[in-house]
C-alpha cells in the first residue's frame, strides 16, 4: 500500500469516527447510546482478533480471555486506587502480560495451529471456572471483591483525567469508546504498514520462507499476539464501563462470537470485522426481542451460511463484486 | 481400605465418562481430520432422544442404547450431507460451520423443549463397598466404556469395513482407484461417530441432567482429551482420558470440583507444551 493511500484511509477513519462521536449522542436515546457503546467495545474486540488471526495467522480461540481479564483488571484497579487514571494502563498491561506469557509458551514451544486453538481455549476455560468460583468474602484483591458468579456490579465508570470526583456521563463514555476504536484502527494500520507488520504477514503467508530469510518467526508472532492481547483488554475496559464485569466475559459464547464477527466480516481485513461485529450485535439484540425464535438459532444459521456461501467474508466478497461490476461497465 | 477402593472406583468412573464422551469426537477427528464442534450438541441430542422415547413408554435401556445412537447417527448423516461434505480439507471452515451448527441446535432444542433441566434417575440401584455406597450405574458406565472401546477397535481392526475405512483415511486416491467411494466412507464414518456421541449423551444423561446447553459443558473436555491424545485415536483417547480423568477426579476429591477442573486443564496445557503432538505423538505411535 502506498503512503498516500494509507494516510487517506486513516484520515477517512478519523473523520468518520469524529462524525459518529458527535452525531450519535444527539440522535440516540440514552438506552440506545449505551447499547451503541457496547457495540463499539465489541468492535474493538473484533479488531484485536482481526489483527491476530487475519494478519498474524494465529487462530486464537480465547480472545475472550484478554477481554475478560482487561475488564477485571480495570475494575479491581479502579476500586483500589482513587480515580481510574491508573486503572487504564493496568487494564492494558495485565492482558498483554498474559498474552506475552502464553505466546512465549506456545510459539517458542513450536506448537502448531490446532493446538494453539486448544491451549487458548483451555486458558479461557480456566479463567472462566476460576472467576465463577470466587464467590464469598475471602476472595478479594485489595478493596475489590471478586464476587464469583455475580461479577463486580460496582465497577466504577471512567472519570475525568486527574479529577477522580467527576465520573464520565454515558455520552462521554461513548465518545471515549469511539475514539478508542478509531485509535486502535489507526494503530493496526500503522503497525501493518511498518516493517514489523510486513514481516508478520510474511510469517503468516509462509513461515519457513520468512525464517530462511533470517526473521525469527516466533518473535514476530509473539509481538502481534501481545498487541492483540492489549487491544482485547481495552475492549474489556470499555465493556466494563457500560455494563459491569462478570465471569460471562470469559465464556465460550464470547470467544466463539468474536470468531464469527471476524469470519463473517472478512478475514484479512480490518474494516470487515468491525462492520461484522456491529451488524451482528444489532442482529443479536434484535433477535433477542423475538418471542418465537431463539437468537442462538439465528446466529448459528448465519454462521453456517457464511462459511458455506461467502467463505471469504462480506467485505472481500463485496469488494470483488464491485470491482467486477466496474470492469464490466468499463468494457461496455 | 474401603475409602481407597471407593476413591479408586470414582477415579475409574471419571476416566470412563471422559472416554465415553470423547470417543465420538475421536473417531471423527482421528479418521477424517474434521473437528466437530457440534459434538457437545450430538451428546445433548442423544440425551434428549433417550428421554423423549423413554417418556413415550419405551423401555429405558432400549431408549438409551438403541434409540439414541440411531437418531443421532441419522442426524449426523444429514449434517454430513448438507454441511461437512462441502468443506473437506478445510479444517478451519469445518470448525466454524460445526460451531454454527452447535449454536443452531441449542437454539432449536431450546425452542422445542424449553430451557429447563429434565432428566431421569440412574437405573439400577446402588451397591455398598464397606461403609460407602456407590451407584451400580457407575459400574455399568465403566463396562460400557470398555465395550465401546473394544468394539470400535474390533470394527476398525477386524472387519472388512474397518479395513476399507482405514485405507480410505490413509490414501483416498488409492482407495478410489481400487473401487471404494471415499465420499461414502466419509459419510458412514461421520454418521458412526455421531451415533457414538448420541449413545454417549444417553449414557451420561442420568447423572448430568438434560438441558439444551449441556453440550457446552462437555465439548471443551472432549476436545482437549482428543487433542491431548494425539494422532492415534483409540490409544490416544484412552491414555488422555486415563490421565486427565484421574487428575480431575482426584483434584475434585481433594479440593473443589472447580479446582479439579482447573488442575486438569492446567495439566493438559503443560502436556501439550511438552508433547506438542499429543501423547501418541511420542508414545504408542504405531497403535490405532
Amino acid at each position: 500500500m502506498t503512503d498516500r493511500r494509507l494516510w487517506t484511509e486513516i484520515a477517512a477513519a478519523v473523520v468518520l469516527a469524529a462524525l459518529c462521536a458527535w452525531g450519535l449522542p444527539l440522535a440516540l436515546q440514552l438506552y440506545a447510546l449505551i447499547n451503541a457503546t457496547i457495540y463499539v467495545s465489541m468492535a474493538v474486540l473484533a479488531l484485536s482478533l482481526a489483527l491476530v488471526w487475519g494478519f498474524g495467522g494465529i487462530l486464537c480461540f480465547g480472545q475472550a480471555a484478554f477481554f475478560g481479564l482487561g475488564g477485571y483488571a480495570y475494575a479491581v484497579a479502579a476500586l483500589n486506587f482513587t480515580g481510574t487514571s491508573w486503572a487504564v494502563p493496568v487494564a492494558l498491561l495485565v492482558p498483554a502480560a498474559l498474552a506475552a506469557i502464553l505466546g512465549y509458551l506456545m510459539f517458542f514451544g513450536r506448537i502448531s495451529d490446532v493446538y494453539i486453538g486448544v491451549i487458548t481455549l483451555t486458558v479461557t476455560l480456566i479463567l472462566f471456572n476460576f472467576a465463577n468460583s470466587t464467590a464469598g468474602d475471602e476472595w478479594h484483591i485489595g478493596a475489590a471483591p471478586l464476587g464469583g458468579f455475580n461479577g463486580i456490579p460496582s465497577t466504577p465508570p471512567l472519570n475525568m483525567p486527574g479529577d477522580p470526583g467527576t465520573p464520565l456521563a454515558p455520552q462521554q463514555i461513548f465518545v471515549v469508546a469511539v475514539a478508542c476504536l478509531a485509535l486502535c484502527y489507526v494503530i493496526c494500520k500503522l503497525v501493518l504498514h511498518s516493517k514489523f507488520g510486513r514481516v508478520v504477514v510474511a510469517v503468516k503467508e509462509n513461515e519457513t520462507r520468512a525464517e530462511l530469510l533470517g526473521y525469527d518467526a516466533r518473535l514476530y508472532k509473539l509481538g502481534i499476539f501481545t498487541l492483540g492481547g492489549a487491544m482485547g483488554g481495552l475492549a474489556g475496559l470499555l465493556f466494563a464501563n457500560c455494563v459491569f464485569v462478570s465471569p460471562t466475559m470469559f465464556s465460550l459464547f464470547y470467544s466463539g462470537q468474536i470468531i464469527i464477527w471476524v469470519m463473517v466480516g472478512g478475514l484479512g481485513t480490518l474494516i470487515g470485522p468491525i462492520v461484522g461485529a456491529i451488524v451482528l450485535q444489532i442482529l443479536t439484540t434484535w433477535a433477542g426481542t423475538l418471542r418465537d425464535i431463539n437468537p442462538s438459532l439465528i446466529l448459528g444459521v448465519i454462521l453456517m451460511a457464511a462459511v458455506l456461501v461467502i467463505p471469504r467474508g462480506i467485505l472481500p466478497t463485496a469488494t470483488t463484486a464491485l470491482a467486477r461490476l466496474r470492469r464490466h461497465g468499463a468494457v461496455r | 481400605m474401603d475409602l481407597a477402593f471407593a476413591v479408586f472406583l470414582q477415579v475409574v468412573t471419571g476416566v470412563a465418562t471422559l472416554l465415553i464422551i470423547s470417543l465420538g469426537l475421536a473417531v471423527i477427528f482421528g479418521m477424517m481430520r474434521v473437528i466437530n464442534l457440534a459434538h457437545g450438541e450430538f451428546l445433548m441430542l442423544g440425551a434428549y432422544s433417550a428421554i423423549v422415547s423413554a417418556r413415550a413408554g419405551l423401555n429405558i435401556w432400549v431408549a438409551m442404547l438403541i434409540v439414541a445412537p440411531i437418531v443421532v447417527g441419522v442426524i449426523g448423516a444429514v449434517v454430513e450431507r448438507l454441511v461437512i461434505r462441502r468443506l473437506y480439507g478445510r479444517m478451519l471452515d469445518t470448525m466454524l460451520a460445526t460451531w454454527g451448527l452447535s449454536l443452531a441446535l441449542i437454539g432449536a432444542v431450546t425452542m422445542i423443549f424449553g430451557n429447563s433441566v429434565s432428566g431421569f434417575s440412574a437405573p439400577l440401584g446402588s451397591i455398598s463397598i464397606g461403609g460407602f455406597r456407590s451407584s451400580s450405574y457407575a459400574l455399568f458406565l465403566i463396562g460400557a466404556a470398555v465395550v465401546l472401546l473394544v468394539g470400535t477397535w474390533a470394527v476398525l481392526r477386524l472387519t472388512p469395513a474397518g479395513l476399507i475405512a482405514r485405507a480410505t483415511m490413509q490414501n483416498p486416491e488409492m482407495a478410489a482407484a481400487l473401487g471404494v467411494s471415499p465420499g461414502r466412507v466419509y459419510a458412514i464414518t461421520f454418521a458412526a461417530g455421531a451415533a457414538l456421541s448420541g449413545l454417549a449423551g444417553a449414557l451420561i444423561a442420568p447423572f448430568s441432567g438434560v438441558v439444551p446447553t449441556m453440550g457446552t459443558v462437555y465439548i471443551a473436555r472432549a476436545f482437549i482429551t482428543v487433542v491431548t491424545g494425539g494422532a492415534a485415536m483409540l490409544a490416544g483417547t484412552l491414555s488422555a482420558s486415563a490421565l486427565l480423568g484421574s487428575v480431575s477426579t482426584l483434584g475434585t476429591f481433594f479440593t473443589t470440583p472447580v479446582l479439579g477442573e482447573v488442575i486438569m486443564l492446567g495439566i493438559a496445557i503443560v502436556l501439550l507444551r511438552l508433547l506438542p503432538r499429543g501423547i501418541t505423538g511420542r508414545f504408542f505411535r504405531r497403535s490405532l
